[in-house]
């Protein structure tokens, strides 16, 4: 049982291992195998967790820190670990029609690189998720950046690999300035394992140094807004399949990392004058990303400034469960809140992404002023586009609305009622946005739209699945939500 | 002074000529190179710790050592992705 977590990780490195020999029809075909194995794995994952209430944990070779290294799959890991793996998993089967190689079809370098990129995708994340090691975690971010950076450029053309070069800049002096971090944590207190971490920290210069270089670096490729240059080009440039897994799970593994070091690693420790500056930043990316998106004449460009309104929501977290003492009401309603906005957001970007895809795939471009007539000719991806729209708005009953509900009752209870302002007027931006594109997809007339075809349906049904997803986040007991408190460290005796 | 805080200091004169680099010149090869600069002072920032933390008579603490070598792998693969995909966009300029 305590080798699941170190299972989730080897299962897609070694199948990303085997693709890389068998061409892109073998890949695609082992590709598709490992999915439901890996679902599975994640799934047993967090049953186990939720049922014992506790975190798994691994020792790597039984060896116990701080001279080995542990896995350890906690609430918040499973929780992830089942999105990445039904998220990828869709993406997974959407992508088919671009990159998947017919029986008789020559295969394309494009497909040969696609399949064993998205395996080594999954298997970063996954390492992400269950690392309770900084240096492991080191490793991790930049698996995660090596694999993430070739899907943005994989059509090859002048625009997206000036957009894979910024993010790859941008990426590399993250990753670097969070190793910066670990050697100074390292030297103040001689280890680097999360769980001893937060016995052995204290508020000295050189950990708030620490602290304070790798949050930069991570803000860097979590794309929190005044470093979020390198996103709508990146992000909107990438194939559909592409952008989905880079906007709804990527940008989150370097959150979650943020949240490891604020809550895991400082838990002892609440530094809430810099968790202020924090989502103060997130609020001004909440606005001013939004108002991006509303001014976007391209549809894949709006979908993407909308990742940057919707991770400055995901920052809301910090000062609110700074403000208050570990154990109560208002923290595990902030530290519910976060996680399911991050992981609604990955269900709804997904599918707003793939629904786009479609659609820019139809018309043959993706401005939306000439999006005309989509709703009679795709009645079902301008649903899947309102769907998830709804979510991200905040819409009840949705899983947006489940987080954004969170937050707001935290900020509330914390006394910190002007985080809940820009949760209300966040949501009236989104609003707007996703109506300019529901507005001109339902207005008549426009070019003629080719007709459907099987694989179309298919690839719509992958991505209203995930819309559906998101918004059925909503319906769940709030009983559920509890397995994201499982194991979380400042809540631990 | 002692020889580890000598090459802290220098860790440190490392990782600030190389974050300057990399948030000022536009260049991406100058870029690459100030990654590697700054890599490197984190690098001697790293060992610097080792000699410091070392006990029991022994000449350095091991760990970093470890984290060293594996972190000058990973940003050698950095600097060589990094690399081809400058190769590659010249190469698409080129062909305009």
């Amino acid at each position: 049982m305590g080798m699941l977590p170190m299972l989730a990780v080897m299962l897609p490195v070694l199948a990303m291992v085997a693709a890389v020999p068998l061409g892109a029809r073998g890949a695609e075909r082992l590709t598709l195998a490992v999915l439901p194995i890996g679902l599975a794995l994640s799934i047993v994952i967090a049953v186990i967790v939720q049922l014992t209430q506790a975190p798994i944990l691994y020792h790597l070779g039984h060896w116990a820190p701080p001279l080995g290294i542990a896995f350890r799959a906690d609430g918040l890991s499973a929780a992830m670990l089942v999105t990445t793996a039904i998220v990828v998993a869709a993406v997974a089967i959407f992508a088919r029609a671009d990159f998947g190689t017919a029986s008789g079809a020559p295969e394309r370098r494009q497909a040969f690189a696609f399949w064993p990129l998205l395996l080594a995708l999954w298997a970063a994340i996954n390492l992400l998720l269950v690392a309770n090691d900084l240096f492991t975690l080191y490793v991790g971010l930049e698996l995660l950046t090596f694999a993430a950076m070739p899907l943005v450029c994989l059509d090859g053309s002048r625009a997206t690999l000036e957009a894979a070069l910024r993010y790859l800049m941008f990426a590399l002096l993250g990753s670097v300035l969070y190793l910066l971090g670990v050697a100074l944590i390292y030297g103040a207190a001689g280890t680097l394992d999360i769980v001893l971490l937060r016995e052995r920290v204290t508020a000295d210069p050189p950990v708030i140094l620490a602290i304070a270089v790798m949050t930069a670096g991570l803000l860097a490729k979590t794309a929190l807004l005044p470093l979020h240059l390198w996103l709508p080009p990146a992000h909107a440039g990438a194939p559909a399949a592409a952008s989905a897994i880079l906007s709804a799970l990527v940008v989150k593994g370097s959150f979650i990392l943020l949240l490891r070091l604020w809550f895991g690693v400082m838990a002892a420790v609440p530094l809430p004058d810099a968790a202020q500056i924090l989502a103060g930043l997130g609020a001004t990316a909440i606005l001013l990303g939004s108002v991006a998106a509303l001014r976007e004449t391209r549809l894949k460009l709006l979908v993407a400034y909308s990742t940057v309104a919707q991770i400055g929501y995901l920052f809301l977290m910090f000062p609110l469960l700074a403000a208050v003492p570990g154990v109560s009401d208002i923290a595990a309603k902030a530290w519910t809140g976060g996680v399911v906005q991050a992981v609604s957001h990955a269900f709804a970007k997904a599918a707003m992404f793939l629904a786009a895809g479609i659609m820019a795939a139809r018309f043959g471009h993706d401005r939306i002023a000439e999006l005309g007539g989509a709703g009679r000719a795709m009645p079902v991806t301008l649903l899947t586009f309102a769907l998830a729209g709804l979510s991200l708005m905040g819409v009840p009953p949705s899983g947006g609305f489940a987080a954004k509900w969170l937050l707001l009752s935290a900020a509330i209870g914390a006394g910190q009622w002007w985080w809940a302002l820009v949760i209300l007027g966040g949501g009236l931006l989104t609003g707007g946005y996703v109506y300019r594109v529901l507005a001109s997809g339902l207005r008549s007339g426009g070019a003629a739209v080719p007709m459907s075809t099987p694989v179309t349906w298919r690839r719509d049904g992958m991505a209203l699945g995930l819309a559906v997803i998101s918004v059925a986040l909503g319906f769940l007991p709030l009983a559920a939500f509890g397995l994201v408190q499982v194991g979380q460290l400042d809540l631990a005796p | 002074m002692t020889s580890a805080t000598l090459f802290g200091l220098a860790g440190a004169a490392l990782v600030g000529i190389g974050l300057f680099g990399m948030l000022v010149r536009t260049d991406p090869l100058l870029r690459i190179l100030c990654f590697n600069l700054l890599g490197g002072g984190v690098f001697l920032v790293f060992g610097a710790v080792a000699r410091r933390g070392a006990g029991a008579g022994f000449g350095g603490d091991p760990v970093p050592q470890a984290i060293i070598l594996t972190g000058l792998v990973v940003a050698f693969a950095a600097t060589a992705l990094a690399v081809a995909l400058v190769l590659r966009l010249a190469s698409a300029e080129d062909k305009r």
